[in-house]
């Protein structure tokens, strides 16, 4: 028989729904309205411009394209030999707080890469406690011997690297656990030791998977831009800011961008295939429990070693200065408008937040009930601006919005003698415009997964039972969505709290954040007093690991799925 | 009796494209009716447009004497008051199974709804789990509450869509037995959709075999087995093979195992090329029978053999033969002819499932 016949019956009610629907039609606006900072980026690599790129070809390009490779590279290599290893040691191997260490490991992603930089700058800068150690010691004083310098590109592949090695372990070790137990097994009866096991069959097997997990790390990577900001390193992001900003340039900075975009798009194509690759490395469906082995002594000490290290230098070691600094400070620090900026930056994510889990949940819907090729594409492109550095972003928001206030103010001065000035360039609705397009992703995959969990035959079984679609909705929908929608809410939540080149570019005048706060702090020398807005952003990022690292404990096979 | 369904002439088209073709049958309060075919012949497009999810091109659905479903007119699924089962349970996971099943009982308050939750976890033996949520059952459970859900407002009609198929093989026939008994101690009429003839014969009162979208045979299991109307339904019900043979009078047709006798349809004339019917139980083994075939294969049931045979001319026939008589591969062993029912199709006319 060519088909089954539910598939006949789902294409025919798919097909049924082709025709306009304003559901639909509002979902395609929608999409094609956020994906317009990409579309204005992209075009800008179209309008011709031979005398900018001569330009910065002559003088700039070249050291940002090495600089940027320079860092993946650096930040590459060192992320895997963070994150493979006590992948495989916490899922193959039990001994003491590895149970702990599992879900410890996560904890740096509670960190954004900026404040690991600021805090380590604290720490082994001339007069932070290192040094000023060093030097009561051994008697010599400051130019006598040599320390190596932080704000360097290697003290930024450092900085990167500690906080971003748990997209490597987190995709690494699901990998090692989606491993069938049998292919270990197997290799282990053809006289494969357990190293040999782990370099011939374990590690090769999750290749694609570690690939996924690099190549994350190394659009994060691109996409940072308060740590080489501070560090002075003339990457892709420093400098968009520097030519829009210091040159005034905005044209060669959209080129900059789409050029910083390409790269990004590379490195999304590599995961994209990686990803398809992962498909054919399934070994076997038989899962068994994996058996984790027991170490002892001295394999156990290694082991906690090599598991705890990227603890302590992504969590540990800067979250206690940034405790022992906020201390210090927080009486000077603490004041009225601290709460004020505390206000503005809760206020601000809250409403980013219920504001693209309302859209994602619109969207979702459009997609479950008009489903058809026009609607799907158009919710994927909504989802690409999470891969998009915040830079990126902010200048394909500010260039569209700059030349809607300049024609509006232009007409109303030709027809009505009045200036309207800046209407939307600066505002909270510009900034709020960038959010969706960099973090509707977050809600949009949370609330998807979410709403897939409702099968279509429940959707009938309702009907069936009497239930209109709007009981349906109030009783069955709502309430298994609650979850995910909570998820998406402060998925979203922290992210834009955590954001800083975006948030710094669209800002209104005065408007201040957190990561704002930390980010002048730094830039005036003042790395003591960051502490207190940059622990309150740590504290308020581990809420979502908490929350990845009880889906991890819940991820091994044979453990059972609870609501 | 009063009728409880009727079709009149139903078909569906998706893209044009007929999926169900003129299709019409009645079935009476009380029975239980089972839609049998392969998988994508269109039993489960019927099915919901039983229910309301898919509208016909052409045709009525009658539910208890209420014109339901025509061209023009759809009655909405929640107004038809009926129950329906799907494959995978759809329980509401969020519920406990309780709740999943005073989810059906909206209409019913107080004493009442208590009383009937009582009476259906006493008839479907789910007092043991009663409390817990859906993901904590087995498969078999999950499809006794989802079952207790869809009866729980006493439907006019119960519709089930495959409800065994994710489900263990030997849970099956038990199950189906089961909810057969359920079924006919609430007085239910139920249509199932099914593509495995034990399930369907062991639940069903009147049964439909559908090919391709058409609606070859409405009857009795012991019909549609011993009577098949088309070589689709012979073929698709029970094992069997087609033996050529010739008419040779109004009552006799000509094989290479002897002259068969039997009521044969009109129209077949003297001399017409015929394929006969020969079931398992049609070929007795009988060392004394001057007829012999060799065994090609065999199969062991338990009780029985289940013999594959070579006739001389190279037919292969089955033969289901007791299991003491056990006849190694190779050797000719005597069988005769014991056919009770004669069933007959033109051999020129192909009537297999194209």
């Amino acid at each position: 028989m060519p088909t089954s016949v539910d598939t006949a019956a789902l294409s025919s009610s798919l097909n049924r729904r082709i025709g306009i629907h304003p559901w639909a039609l509002a979902l395609v606006f929608a999409s094609l309205t956020l994906s317009l900072p990409l579309i204005v980026i992209a075009g800008s690599f179209l309008i011709p411009a031979q005398d900018i790129w001569q330009h910065l070809l002559h003088t700039v390009l070249p050291e940002y394209i090495v600089n940027s490779l320079i860092l993946m590279l650096g930040v590459g290599v060192m992320t895997a030999l963070l994150g493979i290893a006590p992948a495989w040691l916490v899922t193959m191997c039990r001994f003491p707080g590895s149970r702990l260490l599992e879900w410890a490991l996560l904890l740096p992603l509670a960190v954004p890469a900026y404040i690991v930089a600021y805090t380590y700058t604290g720490i082994l800068d001339a007069s932070g406690p290192v040094q000023s150690w060093l030097r009561a010691i051994t008697g010599w004083s400051y130019g006598e011997y040599w320390f190596p310098e932080i704000r360097s590109m290697g003290g930024a592949i450092a900085m990167l690297s500690f906080v971003l090695y748990p997209y490597v372990y987190l995709i690494s070790r699901a990998a090692f656990i989606g491993q069938s137990i049998c292919a270990l097994e197997v290799a282990r009866t053809l006289g494969c030791g357990p190293y040999k096991t782990f370099f011939r069959v374990a590690l090769p097997l999750a290749r694609p998977a570690i690939i996924v997990g690099l190549t994350l790390v190394l659009m994060e990577t691109l996409a940072d831009y308060g740590t080489v900001q501070y560090f002075g390193i003339a990457a892709f992001t420093t400098g968009i800011f520097r030519t829009w900003f210091g040159l005034g340039n905005s044209a060669a900075a959209a080129q900059l961008s789409a050029l910083l975009m390409l790269f990004i798009i590379i490195l999304i194509y590599i995961e994209y295939w990686s990803r398809k690759q992962q498909r054919y490395h399934h070994t076997s469906t038989r899962y068994d429990a994996l058996s984790q082995e027991k170490l002892k002594g001295w394999s156990a000490a290694i082991a906690i070693i090599v598991c705890g290290l990227p603890v302590f230098l992504g969590f540990l070691i800067p979250v206690g200065f940034l405790i022992k600094w906020a201390l210090l400070t927080y009486e000077s620090v603490v004041d009225q408008q601290f709460y004020i900026l505390m206000w503005n930056s809760i206020a601000l994510a809250v409403c980013a937040a219920l504001m693209a889990t309302v859209l994602a949940l619109f969207m979702a819907y459009g997609k479950r009930h008009y489903s058809n090729p026009i609607t799907n594409s158009a919710v994927n492109i909504s989802g690409m601006g999470y891969a998009i550095p915040g830079t990126v972003i902010a200048v394909g928001v500010m260039l569209p919005f700059a030349w809607l206030d300049q024609t509006i103010d232009h007409l109303f001065r030709t027809y009505f003698d009045i200036s309207t000035g800046l209407l939307l360039s600066g505002t909270l609705i510009a900034l709020m415009f960038a959010y969706m397009v960099r973090f509707l992703a977050v809600a949009l995959k949370t609330v998807d997964a979410g709403l897939t969990k409702i099968k279509p035959a429940m959707d009938d079984a309702g009907r069936s039972l009497g239930m209109k679609m709007i009981t349906l909705m109030r009783r069955v929908h709502m309430p298994m969505l609650r979850g995910s929608l909570l998820t998406a809410i402060l998925l979203v939540f922290v992210d834009v709290l955590k954001e800083l080149p975006a948030t710094l570019i669209l800002r209104p005048f005065n408007f201040n954040t957190l990561a704002i706060k930390a980010y002048e702090f730094a830039n005036e020398e003042r790395l003591a007093d960051a502490a207190c807005p940059a622990l309150a952003i740590v504290l308020i990022g581990i809420i979502p690991v908490i929350y990845l690292s009880r889906s991890i404990s819940i991820s091994r096979p044979g453990h059972e799925y609870s609501t | 009796m009063n009728t409880a369904l009727e079709l009149k002439n139903i078909s569906v088209a998706f893209d044009q494209r007929k999926v169900i073709n003129a299709i019409s049958f009645v079935l009476n309060e009380g029975d239980i009716g089972c839609l049998l075919g392969p998988s994508g012949c269109g039993k489960t497009t019927l099915l919901r447009t039983i229910a309301g999810f898919e509208a016909p091109l052409e045709g009525e659905v009658w539910i208890r004497g209420v014109r339901v479903s025509d061209r023009k007119y759809l009655v909405p699924v929640e107004q038809r008051q009926i129950g329906m089962v799907f494959q995978d349970s759809a329980l509401f996971p969020h519920m406990t199974v309780r709740e999943n099943i005073a989810f059906g009982l909206q209409q019913m308050h107080g004493r009442q709804k208590e009383e009937r939750i009582t009476e259906l976890v006493d008839l479907l033996e789910i007092s043991e789990f009663l409390h817990k949520y859906p993901h904590r059952l087995s498969g078999g459970q999950q499809q006794r509450v989802a079952l207790g859900r869809a009866i729980a407002s006493r439907p006019r009609i119960l519709l089930l869509d495959e409800p065994f198929a994710s489900l263990d093989f030997e849970l099956r026939e038990q199950l189906a037995q089961e909810v057969r008994n359920v079924l006919k101690q609430d007085g239910i009429t139920a249509v199932l959709v099914s593509h495995n003839q034990l399930e369907a014969f062991a639940m069903a009162d009147i049964v439909g075999v559908i090919n391709d979208g058409r609606l070859l045979q409405w009857d009795t299991a012991f019909n549609l087995y011993h009577r098949p109307v088309t070589a689709y339904v012979a073929d698709f019900v029970g094992e069997g093979v087609f033996l050529s043979g010739k008419v040779i009078s109004d009552k006799e047709v000509q094989t290479e195992l002897g002259t068969i006798t039997g009521t044969l349809s009109l129209g077949l004339e003297h001399g017409t090329s015929v394929k006969v019917l020969i079931r398992p139980d049609d070929i007795v083994h009988d060392d004394n029978s001057a007829l012999t075939a060799n065994v090609l294969d065999k199969a062991f049931r338990g009780a029985e053999f289940l013999y594959t045979l070579m006739l001389a001319s190279g037919t292969k026939v089955l033969s289901l033969v007791p299991s003491h008589h056990n006849h190694p591969v190779n050797e000719p062993i005597g069988i005769r002819l014991e056919i009770d029912h004669l069933v007959v199709f033109p051999a020129r006319i192909d009537h297999s499932c194209r």
